[in-house]
Parts: C-alpha cells; structure tokens; sequence
C-alpha cells in the first residue's frame, strides 16, 4: 500500500481542512460565488468538506448587474442542487438607492462599486468570515496573503500588519465589527484548478469554452459587445472565436482568442500559455502597478 | 504528481531572489506580462537591469523601501513535480517570518554567497530550518562563478559549514555549487564545475524523497467537526470530521477518543468521493464509529496501544513574534494546539537562546519579538500531544494574545514538564 496522495489531493485536503475550521469557530460564514471557476471549485470543495450535511452557511453573490446571463442560470441551478440559500448583494440596487454613484463615460466601470455594496452586506448580514476564491499566483498582492486574512471593521487589509500564520493553525479570533476573508483554495495554481476540474469533472458555465462572439479591442484586450458598454471612436466591433479565462463583470472581462472548447484543450492552452490570466482579461488591473493591493486595502475581495 | 514545498531564505545580497527568478524563468513560469511589469518597475527605480527581486517584492512599501516585508508564496511545476516556495526575507528582523515559512515546508533551501562563506545569518537560517524540523536541508553555495567556479573554495565552505551543522539536528544535508545569476547547477548540470558530480538544484527538489517524511506510526486524529446531517436520508448520522494528524486509521481499527478514555472502533472512514479503507496524513476524513460515545471539537482519536502526553505542564521552545508585547512568566496567553484552543500561563522561561551562538541566557526575563527561548507552559484544560521532533502537527502551537486577538508566539513542544 502506498500513503501518497497526488498534489491535488493534497491541495484538497488543505482546502476541507480550512472550510471545517472555519465552520467550527466561526458564528456566521459566509462563501462568496462569483460564477466564476475559481468559486465554482471551492463551492465544490465546501460541498465535499460538510457531506453528508448541507452547507452550513449562505452563499453570497456581489452581483454588479453587467452578468453574462449563463452565468447567473448557473449560480442559481448550483445553489438550489446544493440545497443553500442563496444571498444576493445588488450593485443596482445600491446604485438606485443613492447609496454609491455609477461611474459615468465609456470606460465606466462597477468593480469599484463592488467593494461598497460588499462591505454593507457584511453589515448588514453580520457575516464574521467570507469565504473567497482568490489564489496566491493571480496577483502579486495575493501572494502575500494569509489564508485568514483579517480585515477590521471598515472591512480593510493592512498587508504590513498580518497576523503569522504557521502550520495549519490558523487565528480566526476578532472583536465585534471585524470579519476574516478565509482563501481556502490559496495555494491553486491556474492550471490545478482547471486539472481539479477535469478531475473532478466538475460543471463550468459555457463563456469559459470557445465559442463564437461579437468583440471589439481596447487597450489590447478583447472586450464583449452588449448593452452594458458604450463603444469608443474607432472602436470597431468583430466575430471571433474566443473563450473567458476569468468571469467577472462583462464591461471589464476580457475574452481571449481560443479554440479550446473542451477542458482537455483548455489544459493545453493554460500549460502553454505566457500571459497570467488576470494580465490578459482585467482592465481592473491595469491601472496600476498597485491596483490590487490599493483594492485590497480598501476592502475588495 | 506530488508536491514539495519548500523555503528559502536569504538576502536579496545572496542572490535569493535572483536564483528564485532563475528556477521560476527556467521552468517557464514567468510569464509575459509579469516580466513587463518588472521591466517597468525597473525603468522607473532607475535600476540600469531588469530587477527580478521585483518578480517576489509585491507590496508598495516593498517596492518604495527595497525591502521585503514578508512571506511570499510562489508556485511552479515540472512534468515530477508542483512547487510552492515559500519566500521569506532573511534580515534578522525577520525571524518571525522564517519561522512562518518553514513551519510547513519538506525542504529549506539556504544561500550562501560562494566569496564570503559561512556568514551569521546563513547560521541562523540553518539553525531555524533544523529548529522547525525541516527534513532536508540544501546549502546553496551561489556565486561560484564569482569564485572561477572554484572547487576547494566549495570544499571550503562545505567543510566549514558542516562543523557548525554538526550541533545541529538535520537528517538530510545537500550542498550544491550554483551561479544563480548564470544558471549553473540550477535546471541543467554545469559545464563549468566538472568536478561537481551530485544533481542539479531542480534535479534535487524533482528527486528528494519525502514520502517518509510523514509519521505514518502514530495513529492521531484531531476532531475537528462534527457531521450531523439532521435530514431524513440520514437522520442518525454522526461522523467527525478532520485531518488525519499522523498514524494510519483503518475500519475495524480499535480507538480510544481524549480526553474521556472510551474506546470503540471505527465503523467507516468516509470522504464526499465514497468511503475509503485507510486514512494518512494529511487526508481530511470523517471517522464514524460503532458506540454512541460523546465526540466534540478538540477531542482526539488515537489507538489505545499508542497514546499522545495528555498533560497540562508543556516544556517547549517558543518564537515570538509581536513587537508590542513580550513573553513573560506569569504572562497569559491562548493557545491554539491542533482543533483545541484553551487559556495557558506562562510558569517560566528557562532560558533565551541565541540563534546566532546557540549560547543560552538563563538570566533572560523576557522573551520580545524574533526572539526564541525554551518556555514552561501550564494549560487551563489537559493537551493531547507528541513531541514535535516526533509530529510537527500534533507537536506545535501558536499563542495569541487575548487582548489584541493577534498571534504572538509559535511553540514547538519538547515534552511535559519533567
């Protein structure tokens, strides 16, 4: 018999370890779904951490209104299989109450938004941990993050300021008003995830393989035509055979061009490729050499 | 594929992040629009090359002050291996973060700079890395081309390393001559040090053997959580939930669960994925049992012929880690101890020691931040646990403080208190 265990059984392993300790010391946790890959895996993993019981807390959606529609038909259908409740956090709904100001000019954009309306759900919800999909390899930021990851109670990260972390013994003590952002799947590369997939076989929203779309080009990434963006002069739409690596807001994901329309294909291409998957597909980012870690700060994911 | 986590430590002088940007850019993990990043990072400092420090210095201040502040974790994969480096900077002011680093890495690599030999801190590193109970231990001697690729400067600094190692507890110890900056001895075998007949550094981290690493002997299971479904499929059901800590558990096994001494056996060993016969380190499991025994949180599994200490009196060596407050007898603090956490005092500090000597201050009244001493512990409630050098789970701990909820010391247990 032998006692080894595939690297990513091991990075599973982690992960349940994570959620069940999150669970036993926290009051009221909560995961954060995106629609996205990344939170799909850990939704996937939470399942595995807590069978045969439900989960034992909501999942949360900080939805900014510019969704791809596959995407919210999946995080429904998701949620009800998994017998969870659903909270939804609406950027509209925050917009159309004066709570924050939408951006306005072509270049507007929700993700800033995002942070307010997640930090009052936290609020009003009094959610003491939120579950996250971030990894450590996405960002230059996040490689320095503790898995429990402390924010105060404006909801803010000080990178100068974090508790060690050792073992697996992980600190999940706050004061009233604080909550932690817990990364169960920190130590995924984006390759694991898309090999956890396959693995797995796990159920991906539709935008992730190849398919054929109306795009035009900004700042050298593929932008997806549609009722949330406004086309800039010179902007000419096109089809292209094109697939997301990451799924966020429509008016600030890129597509890439791609024909990998399986998970197999998508492997090759991730194995291959040169360009870090927040690189190709996020303007959010591009701001600045510090935009995440100005984001984090401020509370974002 | 199996996975292998390792720290290394250093000074960007002895050309860490230099031989970190080397294996990352070797094994084509460094991509495009991270090399443009730091090529521009580079233009705007004014450094005169592309600066690959930049590649692992992520935070603003660490960009604005050249410093790093703290553990970076890096990832990369050969067709053998998955990699996680764990990057911790190697100022002495940064013992805390070492520590962190080493607390869960199979290997330690430590750099030396090939001209100056044998420096303090690559004592310190050395010492931390055995203190955690690393397994294996690389000594990177870097900068050979430097030294014309020298093999009796190697020798030297070999030789002199080893006399310090030898007071030392490190099971495994590799030397490798390396030029991080021209890449030799780090992918691929050097053509420039025939004399030099041992593996390349990748070579080495894709082959070292780990798998014995674990303690697959002492059967421990930390409870963790209890699985009570309350639905109609499985009204009854009652399974606990954790990591296995050590040991192997298989069904059918006889247990006896800490602190009340019942025994039982194990009625199934069950995952989402089915059930399993067996259950090791680290697979997280959920143990059902065959008699109705009460089971919660902080309780442990364990085989009746081979039980951890159950004490409360623990002697261990402690690594503080805050700057605002420091260790001291009578100090009370919270321990985290596998899934039990309980209120400790501290009864006495035997005695600071030096990381940089390994000479021992018994006359020290305090233990303050990077600073490591053997500490007597007296726990509110009994501790299930095995000595650290034994099991690096069921052997360590951290203490936080209670006031301020911040984790301020990490503790690995030598045994009760005698």
């Amino acid at each position: 018999m032998s006692f080894d265990l595939t690297h990513l059984r091991q990075l599973e392993a982690e992960s349940i370890h994570i959620f069940r300790e999150v669970a036993a010391e926290f009051e009221n946790p909560c995961l954060l779904f995106s629609g996205g890959k990344d939170s799909i895996v850990m939704l996937h993993i939470a399942q595995k951490a807590f069978w045969p019981a439900r989960l034992p807390f909501v999942v949360m959606h900080v939805d900014t209104g510019h969704n791809f529609a596959e995407v919210l038909e999946f995080r429904d259908r998701r949620v009800a299989e998994l017998g969870a409740r659903l909270v939804v956090a609406s950027v509209q709904e925050a917009i159309d109450a004066g709570k924050v100001t939408e951006e306005t000019g072509p270049r507007a954009s929700r993700n800033r938004l995002q942070t307010a309306v997640l930090l009052d759900a936290i609020e009003q919800h009094r959610f003491d941990a939120l579950f996250g999909g971030a990894r450590r390899d996405e960002e230059k930021a996040r490689a320095k993050e503790r898995v429990y990851s402390f924010r105060d109670e404006f909801g803010q990260w000080d990178p100068k300021n974090q508790r060690p972390e050792l073992w697996s013994l992980y600190n999940g003590r706050i004061r009233m008003g604080e909550h932690i952002r817990v990364f169960p799947i920190s130590n995924y590369t984006e390759l694991d995830i898309w090999q956890y997939i396959k693995d797995e076989q796990i159920e991906i929203p539709s935008v992730y393989f190849a398919h054929q779309r109306e795009v035009f080009e900004r700042d050298s990434m593929l932008l997806s035509t549609g009722p949330y963006i406004t086309l800039m002069d010179g902007e000419e739409p096109f089809i292209e055979r094109v697939r997301y690596r990451t799924v966020g807001d429509m008016s600030c994901t890129g597509a890439v061009e791609s024909s990998a329309d399986t998970v197999d294909k998508i492997i090759e291409e991730v194995a291959a490729t040169r360009i870090t998957e927040r690189g190709a597909t996020r303007a959010d980012d591009k701001v600045s050499e510090a935009a995440m870690e100005d984001r984090k700060k401020e509370g974002y994911f | 594929m199996e996975m292998l986590r390792f720290a290394t430590a250093g000074s960007v002088d002895d050309g860490k992040s230099t031989l970190i940007g080397r294996l990352l850019y070797d094994t084509k993990t460094i991509f495009e629009d991270q090399f443009e990043a730091v090529e521009r990072a580079s233009v705007q400092m004014g450094t005169e090359y592309t600066n690959l420090a930049l590649l692992t210095d992520g935070l603003r201040a660490e960009r604005e002050q050249g410093i790093t502040i703290d553990v970076a974790y890096r990832y990369f994969a050969t067709p053998r291996r998955k990699f996680i480096i764990a990057d911790t900077p190697g100022h002495i002011q940064y013992t805390r973060n070492m520590v962190t680093g080493a607390s869960t890495a199979d290997l330690a690599i430590v750099l030396i700079d090939a001209r100056k030999g044998v420096l303090e801190q690559s004592k310190r590193h050395a010492f931390l890395a055995s203190l955690l109970r690393i397994p294996h231990l690389v000594l990177a001697v870097n900068k050979m081309d430097l030294v014309d690729y020298d093999q009796e400067r190697f020798e030297e600094v070999r030789n002199e390393f080893r006399d310090f190692a030898a007071k030392l507890n490190i099971a495994d110890l590799t030397f490798i001559p390396v030029s991080a900056l021209h890449g030799d001895n780090i992918v691929d075998r050097s053509a420039n040090m025939a004399w030099y007949q041992g593996p390349s550094l990748l070579h080495h981290l894709e082959e070292v053997h780990i798998a014995s690493d674990r303690n697959l002997i002492d059967a421990r299971f930390p409870v963790q959580y209890v699985i009570r479904p309350q639905s109609d499929e499985y009204h009854d059901y009652r399974g606990y939930a954790g990591t296995v800590a050590g040991g192997v558990f298989r069904t059918g096994d006889e247990v006896t669960v800490l602190p009340s001494g019942f025994s039982s056996t194990v009625k199934s060993i069950e995952t989402f994925d089915g059930r399993v016969d067996e259950a090791f380190s680290p697979m997280a499991v959920t143990i059902r049992i065959n008699d109705e025994i009460d089971i919660s949180r902080g309780d442990m599994i364990v085989r009746p012929n081979n039980q951890p200490t159950v004490a409360q009196d623990i002697d261990a060596m402690v690594c503080w880690m805050n700057e605002r407050i420091s260790l001291r007898p009578g100090s009370k603090l919270v321990i985290k101890h596998t899934t039990r956490s309980t209120k400790v005092i501290v009864r006495d500090l035997s005695y600071l020691l030096d990381i940089n000597t390994l000479h021992r201050d018994e006359s020290a009244a305090q233990l303050s931040l990077n600073e490591i001493g053997r500490v007597q512990l007296r726990s509110q409630v009994p501790l299930f646990f095995d000595e650290y050098r034994r099991n690096r789970q069921t052997g360590s701990f951290v203490l936080i403080d209670e006031a301020t909820n911040v984790t301020v010391g990490a503790g690995m247990i030598l045994g009760p208190v005698s």
